[in-house]
C-alpha cells in the first residue's frame, strides 16, 4: 500500500526533464524531493498528480494505476499542495477547503460533504479564520488552508510542492510536523518538495535527490544527506553532523568566503 | 493532534448555514425591489399611468384581455403594455445577462479587467450592424431582422475565431483575453472603414446603434432574448461551483480536483458569449454594466458563484432598469440611450463602494 513511481520520463519539449523517475513511498511516511533549482522536482509532482501526462512510465496509488482512472476518481487518490495559492479572486476558508469535495460532488454539497470540511478545519487549528477571506491570511495560514483542502479530498497520497518555500522558521517548523502527524494519521503517502535539507532530514522518512533530469540518490535521510553527495549535486562544501542519529548540513566558512 | 470537538464544529456549520440563508435574504429583497421599482417605472412617461392602472394593463396583457374594455384608461393601459411593459422587461434581462456573463468571463479569466466584451464580440457584433445597415441586408424589408442576425453572426464568428486561436495555444486565460483585445480592433478598424465610406443618413443609424438603447422594443424582442437568458445563466449557475474553484487558482489546482480547466473554460464561455451576442444583437452596445455589475455584486456578496451568479444578474438589471428610465425620463421626450446614462449611474456607485471597501 502506498504510492509507486515507475520510470516516469517526461519533457516540455522534446529534451526529457525527467528521465525514468522510480521510486516508492510507503503509507504513513514521508518522501522528500530534494535538489537545486530547475531539476525538475515541481514537474515531477505534477506528473504524478497527472498534472501532466509523463511521456512513459506510471503513477500506483495502492496498486491502482492512475492514468486509467477518470480525473475524479483521480482526485479522490491524489491531493495536491501547490507553492502558489494566491488568488484572483479570493473566497473565505471554509469555502476553499469545501472545493476540496468537488471530487464527490456535481452542484450542491452534503451534509457529509460540510462535516469532513469543518473537521479537517478544525484539525489544521483553522476555526477562528473559518470565514476569513484567504488572502488576509499569513503565508503560514494560508498553507494550512491548501493542505485541508487537499485532506478534506480524502486522498490516499499528498503531494506538496515546497510547503515551507515561504515560511518563517517557526511556521516551518509547525506546518511541517502538522503534516507529519496528519499522514501518519491518516496514514497517507506523501511526497514533498522542499529546499532545506536540515527539515527533510528531521521529518521525512527517505530522501531523494533529483539531479540532471534523474534519480542521483535515494534512500534514508542518513544515507543520501552526506557532504559528498552535496558538494558533487549543489556544488557547495558542507561539513554533515549527526544529531540523534539524524544528518545535520552546514554550510563550511570556507566556502561561504568563496561565494561572497 | 486535536481531536474533533463536534461542538466548535456544529457552531461553526450552524454559522455557516446562516451566512448562506442571509445571502439568499439578500438576494430575494433586491429582487422584490427590482420588481417594485420595474412596477413604479411603467408609470413614469408622456401618457399618465398610475400603479392601479400599470397593475391592470399588466393584467390585461397576459390574459388577452387589453382590448376588450375601452374606457379613459385602455390608452394608458396599451402605452404600458406594449411599449413600457416589453422595454422595462428587455432591460432586466440584459442587466442579467451582461452581467452574469462579466461575472462567468472573469472567472475563467482569473481577470478582474475583464467584461463580456473583452473578447471582441462587442465590435464585432458592431460591424455585424453596420454591414446590414449600410449595405440594407435584410430577409424582411422594413425590420430590423438584418441588422440583429448580422449582429448576432459577427459576434459569433469573432467568438469561434478567439477560442479557435486560444484553443492551439493550449486555452491559457491570458490567450483568450489577448486573442480577444486583438479581434476588438480589427473588428473596430473594419466598422470605422464602413462607417467612413457610409452615406451620411445610414451614418447617423450606424452610430445610434453603436449608442446601445431599448428604443422600440418588441415582445417579440424580449421572447427571444429571454431564451438565451434564462438557458445560458441556468448553465452558468450549473457550474458555480466549478467556476469557484477555476476563478480561485491556478490550472494545476483546478485538475488536481478532477475538474477540466479548459472543458470549463469552452462549455461557460460559450453560454456566456451566445447570451452577450443575442442580447447586444437587439440592444446596440451597452458594455459598463458587464463589467461593473460583477465588481459590486463581489464587493457586496463575495466570490461564491452560487450566491454571486443570481446576485449579479439583480444587480445589473437594477442598473439596467434605472439608467434606462432615467435616459427615458430625464430629458423627455428626448430619450437618452442607456448605453450612454448607465455609465453616468454606475461609475459613482462603483467608485463610492471602491472607497469604503478596499478589498473583497
Amino acid at each position: 500500500m502506498g504510492l509507486q513511481a515507475e520510470q516516469i520520463t517526461f519533457g516540455y519539449t522534446q529534451v526529457d526533464v525527467l528521465t525514468d523517475i522510480s521510486f516508492k513511498v510507503e503509507a504513513g511516511t514521508i518522501l522528500a524531493l530534494l535538489g537545486p533549482n530547475g531539476t525538475g522536482k515541481t514537474t515531477l509532482l505534477k506528473c504524478i498528480g497527472a498534472v501532466h501526462s509523463p511521456r512513459r512510465g506510471k503513477t500506483l496509488v495502492d496498486g491502482e494505476d492512475i492514468a486509467e482512472m477518470s480525473a475524479r476518481k483521480r482526485a479522490r487518490y491524489i491531493g495536491y499542495v501547490p507553492q502558489n495559492t494566491a488568488a484572483v479572486f479570493p473566497g473565505t476558508v471554509i469555502d476553499t477547503v469545501l472545493t476540496g469535495r468537488m471530487p464527490y460532488v456535481d452542484f450542491k454539497f452534503t451534509q457529509h460533504d460540510k462535516d469532513v470540511a469543518f473537521s479537517v478545519i478544525h484539525q489544521m487549528g483553522l476555526d477562528d479564520l473559518t470565514f476569513r477571506n484567504i488572502n488576509r491570511l499569513s503565508g503560514g495560514q494560508r498553507q494550512r488552508v491548501f493542505i485541508a483542502r487537499a485532506l478534506a479530498q480524502e486522498p490516499r497520497a499528498l503531494l506538496l510542492d515546497e510547503p515551507t518555500s515561504s515560511l518563517d522558521l517557526k511556521n516551518q517548523l509547525t506546518t511541517l510536523q502538522l503534516i507529519r502527524s496528519l499522514i501518519r494519521e491518516k496514514h497517507l503517502a506523501a511526497v514533498i518538495s522542499i529546499h532545506d535539507l536540515n527539515l527533510a532530514a528531521m521529518f521525512c522518512d527517505t530522501v531523494m535527490i533529483l539531479n540532471g533530469a534523474s534519480v542521483f540518490a535515494c534512500g534514508t535521510p542518513g544515507e543520501v544527506i552526506t557532504a559528498e553527495n552535496i558538494r558533487t549535486v549543489y556544488g557547495v562544501k558542507a561539513a554533515v553532523d549527526y544529531e540523534q542519529q539524524l544528518p545535520h548540513m552546514r554550510l563550511l566558512d570556507e566556502e561561504l568566503q568563496e561565494t561572497t | 493532534m486535536k481531536k474533533k470537538t463536534p461542538l466548535q464544529s456544529d457552531i461553526l456549520q450552524t454559522q455557516y448555514e446562516q451566512v448562506g440563508k442571509h445571502k439568499i435574504v439578500i438576494i430575494l429583497a433586491s429582487t422584490a425591489i427590482l420588481l417594485l421599482l420595474s412596477v413604479y417605472f411603467m408609470t413614469l412617461g408622456e401618457k399618465d399611468a398610475d400603479i392601479v392602472q400599470v397593475c391592470r394593463a399588466i393584467y390585461q396583457g397576459v390574459t388577452g384581455t387589453l382590448y376588450d374594455v375601452e374606457d379613459a384608461g385602455s390608452a394608458s393601459r396599451k402605452v404600458v403594455f406594449l411599449i413600457r411593459l416589453p422595454r422595462v422587461v428587455l432591460s432586466i434581462l440584459a442587466g442579467i445577462g451582461l452581467s452574469i456573463s462579466g461575472v462567468a468571463m472573469q472567472g475563467i479569466t482569473r481577470n478582474p479587467m475583464v467584461s463580456p466584451f473583452t473578447i471582441g464580440i462587442s465590435n464585432a457584433a458592431a460591424f455585424g450592424a453596420s454591414l446590414a445597415i449600410v449595405f440594407g441586408i435584410s430577409p424582411v424589408p422594413g425590420t430590423e431582422v438584418g441588422v440583429v442576425f448580422s449582429a448576432f453572426l459577427t459576434a459569433m464568428i469573432c467568438a469561434v475565431l478567439v477560442y479557435s486561436v486560444s484553443c492551439k495555444n493550449g486555452m491559457r486565460p491570458e490567450s483568450i483575453v489577448l486573442t480577444g483585445i486583438a479581434l476588438n480592433y480589427i473588428f473596430s478598424a473594419l466598422t470605422s472603414a464602413i462607417e467612413f465610406f457610409a452615406a451620411e443618413y445610414k451614418l447617423a443609424s450606424v452610430i445610434n446603434w453603436s449608442f446601445g438603447t431599448f428604443n422600440g422594443t418588441v415582445w417579440t424582442d424580449v421572447f427571444v432574448v429571454a431564451i438565451f437568458v434564462i438557458v445560458c445563466s441556468l448553465i452558468l449557475f450549473r457550474f458555480a461551483l466549478m467556476l469557484n474553484v477555476v476563478a480561485s487558482g491556478e490550472d494545476e489546482l483546478v485538475k488536481s480536483l478532477g475538474i477540466n480547466p479548459n472543458v470549463l473554460r469552452i462549455v461557460t464561455g460559450a453560454a456566456s458569449i451566445l447570451m452577450t451576442a443575442a442580447i447586444i444583437s437587439f440592444t446596440g452596445v451597452i458594455g459598463f454594466v458587464g463589467l461593473v455589475a460583477p465588481h459590486i455584486s463581489r464587493m457586496l456578496m463575495g466570490n461564491d458563484h452560487r450566491y454571486l451568479i443570481p446576485f449579479s444578474g439583480v444587480v445589473g438589471a437594477l442598473l439596467m432598469t434605472i439608467s434606462d428610465t432615467v435616459g427615458r425620463t430625464i430629458l423627455s421626450p428626448v430619450s437618452l440611450p442607456v448605453g450612454i446614462v448607465v455609465s453616468f449611474v454606475g461609475v459613482p456607485l462603483f467608485i463610492h463602494l471602491i472607497l469604503n471597501k478596499k478589498e473583497y
